[in-house]
């Protein structure tokens, strides 16, 4: 079973990424289930979600408690909630960010856990090029995409046309699209294993 | 048809198929999508000859669906928490009269202090109140048992409440089975009401009772009761033929045969007991689980037969009765009188805290080993209530006890559990 946990904000579409990947790993065939943790239902506050993905029924109903993948789509958050908890030592993490680990003062972290990959991608500045709003979420399933292999370009783009229509779910595939090209063109072509 | 859809969505769905006359609807988390959903498709004309109806309180919601009822229209709402102590006159009315209103609970704590999330707590409040509660393990089982639901309370004139676990169930994106139409209108027959307001044949319905017939008038109560006994697991077989899957009936056991250790639950933490049996299992523990789905009628005999070879039964509960403990344990320990069982009570999930398979496995594994309190609270913090009883024992005006804790506590956003 594949766990991965998605912390933001309110506002930013945290639930909504969680379950567009949901409904794209169905349309692959496979179980997968997709649910918030609502720590406080108000915009800006932090916001959690969880999507697991397995080829067997999920029964499971705790909290992502060891995700093998972390989407982090506010990275404001990185020094106030215990984002990493948890996370697998070989696990994957995507950052919605402009700047390098360095930069986002990561270094002591990646150096205590070495085997952990991470990517950033500007999810923010890809939505408002191509969405006209700083919304991340659906960039970061591209890039999610890209970075894991765990699910294909063209379920994600599926999944964003199932929850949103016309011009919104055009301009989240085009977003979505761009960041998988750039993790994609990054790995060049090597999904992290996580 | 399979979906990935919300919780709240396929259970819309679900009512929608039913062919509802009358939906009073009233928001209240976690619920609200449901009547949302539900008011969308009436608007799109997906739902015919249904009238969706805003209402102004719970108690409205319930009240509005009892007029309807009354005469001969099938009825739905949904609510959940103080939404459903708020009608609490209209819920025992409803079973009082003998009306099949179908609602769906969304399962959430009663405060004070205030809490949005799950726990069953609300749809134990009304446990006694007449109505027939079912208790859905899954989004597929919820979606099923609203179905059958319609079916039960109409054939039994008596309502049935179907309680979803607010969130983890209702805000759960998941796959679901929807039925078609056919299979639905071959499964529930249109509404044949054993009582009507007609103006063209007057009859009273609510007369006052005295001492002379309150008590022959609430037997009955219990006696159709009874009744769904045998018709929960009846429609669930039927349900099973027509549409190629089990859900419902009064109870599912796991792996509970040759169980020594048997843990008893309602809703959705039976998923994540079957995961934490299925290791122990691994492990050779010999530990099994039973899911009851029918709370009321409280399914004795059949709780009895399943659990007839086991040596100890963990109730994990996520209400509280307080002042005396577990409340579904109540009805283990009546129903297992004489059987010489220990039966512990583990209050969990209150408020919405997570309720893990690591915590649950290490209580089993001490009940299993006979050293587990008759009484606990899952991953209750221990420090915290020491330091708060303290203070009350120390300060006159120690102030407000949830407060105090919180203050304590500090920022809760940096932890994921």
């Amino acid at each position: 079973m594949f766990q991965l946990r998605i912390h933001g904000r309110g506002g930013q579409g945290v639930v909504t990424a969680a379950e567009m990947l949901s409904v794209a790993g169905f349309l692959e065939g496979k179980h997968t289930q997709a649910f918030p943790s609502f720590g406080s239902e108000r915009m800006g506050a932090p916001v959690m979600a969880f999507c697991r993905i397995d080829d067997k029924e999920i029964r499971l109903r705790e909290p992502v408690m060891a995700p093998d993948a972390l989407i982090i789509q506010d990275t404001t958050l990185l020094h106030q909630v215990n984002l990493f908890e948890g996370l697998s030592e070989r696990g994957c993490l995507l950052i919605n960010s402009t700047r390098n680990m360095s930069e986002l003062g990561l270094d002591d972290f990646f150096t205590a856990h070495p085997a952990i990959g991470v990517m950033a991608v500007p999810a923010s500045q890809l939505a408002l090029e191509h969405v006209g709003r700083p919304l991340p979420n659906a960039a970061l399933l591209g890039g999610f995409a890209a970075m894991t292999g765990i699910i294909q370009f063209a379920s994600v783009a599926a999944a964003i046309e199932e929850k949103f229509k016309g011009k919104v779910a055009t301009s989240n595939i085009a977003a979505a699209r761009a960041a998988f090209a750039m993790v994609d063109s990054a790995l060049q072509g090597a999904a992290a294993s996580c | 048809m399979l979906k990935q859809i919300e919780g709240s969505r396929a259970v819309a769905e679900a009512v929608a198929l039913c062919r509802p006359e009358v939906i009073c609807a009233y928001p209240i988390t976690p619920q609200t999508h449901i009547v949302e959903n539900l008011g969308q498709m009436v608007k799109a004309g997906e739902v015919t000859n249904c009238e969706f109806i805003n209402v102004e309180s719970e108690f409205a919601a319930l009240s509005v669906a009892i007029g309807a009822s009354a005469t001969g229209a099938r009825a739905y709402t949904a609510t959940a928490s103080q939404g459903l102590l708020f009608m609490a006159e209209a819920v025992y009315n409803t079973s009082g009269l003998g009306l099949p209103i179908v609602m769906t609970i969304g399962n959430r704590a009663i405060g004070a202090p205030i809490n949005i999330w799950n726990d069953q707590q609300d749809s134990m409040s009304m446990r006694d109140a007449g109505w027939i509660q079912l208790y859905a393990e899954t989004n597929q089982e919820a979606v099923d048992l609203h179905i059958q639901a319609v079916r039960l309370a109409e054939e039994l004139s008596v309502p049935v409440m179907v309680c979803v676990d607010g969130f983890i169930l209702t805000h759960a994106y998941e796959r679901v089975d929807i039925p078609s139409q056919v299979q639905v209108d071959d499964f529930v027959p249109p509404y044949e009401p054993r009582q009507v307001l007609d103006p063209a044949q007057p009859v009273t319905i609510g007369a006052m009772v005295g001492p002379e017939a309150f008590t022959e008038v609430r037997y009955l109560a219990h006696y159709r009761q009874m009744q769904a006994l045998w018709l929960i697991p009846e429609l669930a077989e039927e349900f099973a033929e027509q549409f190629g899957r089990p859900s419902g009936g009064l109870l599912h056991p796991y792996r509970s045969e040759d169980a020594d250790t048997l843990v008893i639950a309602l809703g959705s933490v039976n998923g994540t007991i079957k995961d934490v049996v299925d290791g122990l299992r691994d492990e050779g523990v010999s530990i099994g689980s039973v899911s009851i789905t029918s709370f009321r009628p409280f399914p004795a005999k059949r709780l009895r037969e399943t659990i007839r070879q086991a040596k100890r039964v963990v109730v994990i509960e996520k209400s509280l009765a307080v002042g005396i403990g577990g409340i579904v344990s109540t009805d283990v320990r009546m129903a297992l009188a004489g059987a010489g069982l220990p039966v512990h009570t583990v209050v969990a999930g209150l408020g919405g805290r997570a309720i893990t398979q690591a915590s649950l496995r290490e209580t089993l594994l001490k009940a299993h080993r006979d050293v587990l309190e008759p009484l606990t609270f899952l991953d209750l913090r221990h420090d915290v209530i020491h330091r708060e009883i303290e203070r009350l024992e120390t300060q006159r005006r120690s102030g407000p006890v949830a407060e105090n804790i919180l203050r304590e506590l500090g920022s809760v956003a940096d932890h994921i559990g």
